[in-house]
């Protein structure tokens, strides 16, 4: 066997056989994990991997523009609407069709085979390669633009109307009218005062929070005269979540500081 | 290198991409799932673009991203919607056109 009859192993060859795999189980990860910020992080693993897969396929705009559009904006987006309607809503695993996971097993090795036996060896022949292509314009970038403004310029233009309008319908289903009037200073007077009436709700400010000479966090809680916690002082969020300074601790500090000092006192008094 | 391999790991995808479409009740989850279908059509272009040495088909995959992005700004805002008034992102909870 001569050198020039063993295959030729390309760069792009070596990029596809890492990235295939690693595609096929992020693809996998989408699909099975119940979790779906896990799935939206396996998406974006299957985007950026792909996005190698551009370049590996001489296309360094498409590489540039699905790293940025793709796994920076949509799927950002993605998970931004998932922290907005909570992450923590796991999905239920009962099936609500009779056998719809077999069904739906079923159908996908329909379609697999269906397109497998379909397109499977029908392209036969060495890839052409873009160097070519690339080289006409001076470039790849070069050469897209001079297809989008050229033979595709009205598809360029419709593009424009489609996505300000995509803009325009996402305002106008996320707007959501105010049902009540906003309440105002007057009416939030109104309703303290209503509320110190008939529970007893102080209507000021609430106590701020303890200030020692240790501590003056927002954790600390601050000591009422009789030694007690004010617990109005420290918000409710933190006390759930026991990140509190814990007051007893406090007092002793505060109580041996007294100790000490009075001791001092006291002995001073006793030599005159 | 063949295109062929391009085109396998592709139909993979988006078999995987219609598996999740099918079981996944999580409507984001779904839609993940269809944007997965979107990126696999998306490959067999630019494969095909490298058979044929012509810029078309990335030309056309530029297309379908704008497009997917339009998509997912209106289709991210109705599943805003549909929570805000029912509180749930399943896609079996939206069922007030079932007699």
């Amino acid at each position: 066997m001569t050198p020039a009859m063993l295959p030729l192993i390309t760069g792009a060859e070596v990029t596809f056989w890492i990235c295939a795999p690693l595609m096929v189980l992020g693809a996998l990860g989408l699909v099975l994990f119940r979790k779906a910020v896990y799935s939206a992080l396996s998406m974006a693993f299957v985007m950026v991997n792909l996005a190698f897969l551009y370049a590996a396929m001489e296309g360094p705009f498409l590489f540039a523009v699905q790293v940025i559009v793709y796994t920076g904006a949509i799927m950002m987006l993605f998970l931004f609407v998932l922290m907005l309607v909570g992450v923590d809503a796991p999905d239920s695993v009962v099936e609500t069709i009779k056998g719809q996971r077999l069904m739906a097993a079923v159908a996908a090795i329909g379609l697999l085979a269906l397109i497998v036996l379909g397109v499977g060896g029908a392209v036969t022949g060495v890839a052409t390669g873009l160097a070519q292509a690339n080289a006409a314009d001076g470039g790849n970038v070069q050469g897209i633009a001079g297809l989008i403004f050229g033979r595709y310029v009205f598809a360029f233009e419709l593009t424009s109307a489609l996505l300000i309008t995509a803009a325009v319908g996402a305002m106008v289903l996320a707007h959501a009218t105010r049902v009540k009037a906003k309440a105002g200073q007057r009416e939030l007077a109104d309703q303290r005062m209503k509320a110190y009436a008939t529970t007893g709700a102080h209507p000021g400010t609430l106590p701020s929070s303890g200030i020692f000479a240790r501590h003056n966090s927002i954790a600390t809680p601050a000591l009422l005269p009789d030694g007690s916690i004010a617990q109005a002082s420290v918000s409710s969020t933190l006390a759930e979540r026991g990140a509190t300074v814990d007051a007893h601790e406090l007092n002793q500090i505060t109580g041996g500081t007294f100790a000490a000092v009075t001791a001092i006192r006291d002995a001073e008094e006793d030599e005159e | 290198m063949n295109v062929d391999n391009y085109l396998y790991l592709a139909v993979i995808l988006f078999v995987i991409g219609a598996i999740g479409v099918m079981l996944r009740r999580n409507a984001l989850v779904a839609f993940m799932s269809v944007e997965l279908m979107l990126n696999a059509a998306n490959l067999v272009m630019v494969a095909f673009s490298q058979q044929y040495g012509n810029l078309h088909g990335q030309v056309g995959t530029f297309f379908v991203m704008v497009v997917a992005a339009a998509e997912v700004v209106v289709g991210l805002a109705i599943i805003v919607t549909i929570y805000r008034t029912r509180r749930s992102t399943s896609v079996d909870d939206a069922n007030l056109l079932k007699l």
